[in-house]
């Protein structure tokens, strides 16, 4: 038998996993994200509780293999991952620091979410203004709400004629 | 008419409904999946990829639910691949095909309207676990509506040919959307408990948002009260939901212990 008493607190686990990218945007963790939401110790088994950013997010599988990989390559055995379809995720939990990382990356970032007192009467007007995160331009335009992860969308710049994609804000 | 005899249990009536708004979702979503690769424009080819997994995502989270109401072991891949069409509560409206770019679009706006109403009402239910994730999956579908209602007015109100196909589609989709406020037993049951909405509470509203949005495309709306197919519920489908099983079914039931490693 190997020995199974870790010396690892839930703390190391934490500090662990806020190593593992998202295999999307890998300039972001999982933590950043908000996807890694938290870590209990439970009858020797550590818990980790991840929540998708999407429903149907299909980098969640893979999320999970790298949280897998990287705790097993540092000798951790005993823990668990739950998937939590319950908690409602949102751009908000995205710390300053990874919005900014992620303009750099070249997506512009979620802004702040508003409370919308009546979506119905928002559905004619056009959505957002995002700025361009190549040349800050607010000359933008939606191309589409949907984009090449669940996550975001597809605008044009009218003055640099770039186009990029925005992280959107739910 | 009701038939039924025996009375649920309120533990029997939730996992009916939730398999109920799972098996609608799972099905439209395979749909959906339908146009991989086959858009009219790759912008389009990916939002209809995207939504179709977003419906995949909220049927998860919804047959995972159900089998820990039910409690008797079963995991969610199960109630997927493991029962027949007749056992498939789905409505009959998602089941159709596809079709093409008009009737895809038709289905949604009419299905995504719905929806959000539906989903507004669910999120504030008496069940933490099941309010959370409706919470989550009406953020989703506000995308869709916005989505579809927009195409609507764009192929409505666009060449005389998009005219024509996307009314073609409304007129062809609306004997299916009658069942969308289809309420039996099931849902009364869970009524009195607060764990299920009551389709009655907004029906006006919805056909409200349909009628303006059909009137601003240019769109003839047909008629509330005309003949309305029946049965999804007590799982009566259309000839269509066989094949998309056989389709969607084939390999799980080819390797049942089958795994990707």
């Amino acid at each position: 038998m190997t020995a199974t008493k870790s010396t690892y607190n839930k703390e190391d686990i934490w500090e662990l996993i806020s190593e593992v990218t998202d295999p999307e945007i890998p300039v972001l963790t999982i933590v950043d994200l908000g996807i890694a939401r938290d870590v209990e110790y439970k009858d020797g088994t550590f818990v980790i509780r991840i929540t998708p950013t999407y429903s149907g997010c299909p980098a969640m599988q893979a999320i999970e293999k790298e949280i897998e990989k990287k705790l097993r390559l540092n000798g951790i055995d005993n823990f668990e991952i739950k998937t939590d379809f319950s908690e409602t995720w949102t751009t908000d939990w995205m710390t300053e620091d990874a919005k900014k990382r992620l303009k750099e990356y070249g997506i512009a970032p979620p802004g702040k979410t508003e409370k919308v007192d009546n979506f119905l009467k928002s559905l004619e007007s056009s959505g957002d203004h995002v700025p361009c995160p190549y040349c800050d331009s607010e000359n933008t335009e939606i191309q589409s709400e949907f984009g090449s992860t669940a996550c975001k969308a597809q605008y044009y710049c009218r003055d640099c004629n770039e186009p990029f994609e925005h992280f959107k804000c739910i | 008419m009701s038939t039924q005899t025996k009375t649920l249990t309120k533990k029997e009536a939730l996992f009916e409904y939730l398999v109920r708004l799972a098996d609608d979702r799972l099905i439209l979503g395979h749909r959906l999946s339908e146009w991989c690769g086959h858009g009219p424009i790759l912008e389009e080819d990916i939002a209809l990829a995207n939504v179709a997994l977003d419906y995949i995502g909220h049927a998860a989270s919804l047959y995972e639910y159900a089998v820990e109401i039910e409690g008797e072991d079963r995991h969610r891949d199960d109630l997927v691949y493991f029962r027949n069409d007749v056992e498939f509560k789905n409505l009959k409206l998602t089941e159709l095909p596809k079709g093409d770019f008009g009737f895809t679009i038709a289905r949604q706006f009419l299905f995504a309207s719905f929806s959000y109403f539906l989903y507004t009402e669910l999120s504030e239910v008496e069940d933490e676990q099941f309010a959370g994730m409706v919470k989550k999956h009406l953020k989703e579908v506000k995308y869709h509506l916005r989505h579809s209602r927009e195409w609507v007015l764009r192929l409505g109100d666009g060449t005389e040919e998009s005219h024509e196909r996307i009314q073609d589609s409304i007129d062809d989709v609306w004997t299916y959307v009658g069942e969308l406020f289809y309420q039996d037993e099931v849902d009364e049951i869970l009524q009195e408990h607060n764990l299920a909405a009551d389709t009655e509470t907004f029906k006006e509203e919805w056909k409200e948002l349909v009628v303006d949005t059909l009137e601003e495309a240019t769109l003839e709306v047909p008629d509330f009260d005309q003949f309305m197919v029946e049965g999804s519920r007590q799982g009566l489908h259309t000839e269509h939901l066989g094949h998309l099983l056989a389709e969607m079914q084939h390999l799980r039931r080819s390797y049942p212990d089958g795994n990707w490693q």
